[in-house]
């Protein structure tokens, strides 16, 4: 049964990836991330990741997703520019997904990864309790160098996304 | 058969190799930030996995602090992307080639 889920959750992920990858529409490539991201949400709760499902839903699904969807349609950009890629950039991301999957495969064939271990989630972890306190005692300085990075990014889309502004002298129509 | 460590670092390679190819292939500025996206979280997929298997959870504070940056940059590049299709008009790679001639 275990298995099953498994399969269907990584399915889903995998299938909204090459959705994303290989959609025409930017808005359906949109929706397909949206959907990988709800199949990696359900793999995270096979792995006991509470808390990081309901937060990859929340901030990715809900915020990222959100916010791509905003700018494809503030671009508007649909019907547009629907052109095939070439041989060159079709070749070049073919080899290149080839060799990282075979790189990948063939270190996983070599390892010699433990046996997964059966047990049940260990009952001191992954839960809110101990993200608390690892985050406010032993990652206190990361936790604290992402809230100036918050801060930081939060100003510079702000100046980035302002309109510029008008020259002071108008350049001479010809 | 259970489902160990191997298939849960499969997925995730499988999942970086289609990020990087759409990286490769894609033209469209924003299609080519969701592929960078899939790339990350491919790697979140991965450090979630080898927590849970070794039974040290300290991977998922990792993941806490990757969700942290993805928003950030997510936030910035999105913009940058407002803007550049503000002054130049479009989001295709191959039309923004001012560093070329």
């Amino acid at each position: 049964m275990a298995e099953l889920i498994f399969y269907f959750f990584a399915a889903l992920t995998a299938g909204g990836a090459l959705g994303v990858v290989l959609n025409r529409n930017t808005v359906a490539a949109a929706l397909c991330l949206l959907l990988s991201l709800m199949g990696l949400a359900g793999l995270f709760v096979l792995l006991d990741a509470y808390l990081l499902a309901a937060l990859l839903l929340l901030v990715y699904a809900g915020a990222v997703a959100a916010l791509f969807l905003f700018v494809v349609m503030l671009l508007d950009m649909q019907g547009g520019a629907k052109r095939t890629p070439g041989w060159l950039n079709l070749g070049a991301s073919a080899i290149g997904f080839a060799v990282l999957l075979a790189g990948v495969a063939a270190t996983l064939a070599r390892a010699h990864l433990p046996e997964p271990v059966v047990t049940a989630a260990p009952s001191f972890g992954f839960s809110l309790k101990y993200y608390a306190a690892q985050l406010f005692t032993t990652y206190l300085l990361p936790v604290q160098i992402i809230g100036f990075l918050l801060l930081i990014a939060m100003l510079g889309v702000i100046v980035i996304s302002k309109k510029p502004r008008e020259e002071q002298t108008p350049p001479a129509s010809p | 058969m259970t489902i160990g460590l191997h298939h849960y670092l499969a997925l995730s390679a499988l999942l970086f190799a289609i990020g990087f190819g759409g990286v490769l292939l894609r033209k469209n500025t924003l299609v080519l930030f969701m592929s960078l996206e899939l790339m990350l979280i491919a790697s979140t997929l991965g450090l979630v996995a080898f927590s849970r298997f070794n039974g040290t959870p300290d991977g998922n504070v990792f993941v806490l602090f990757i969700l942290a940056i993805a928003a950030v940059e997510v936030a910035v590049g999105l913009a940058i992307i407002v803007a550049l299709f503000r002054r130049r008009g479009t989001v295709m790679v191959d039309e923004l080639n001012a560093l070329k001639h």
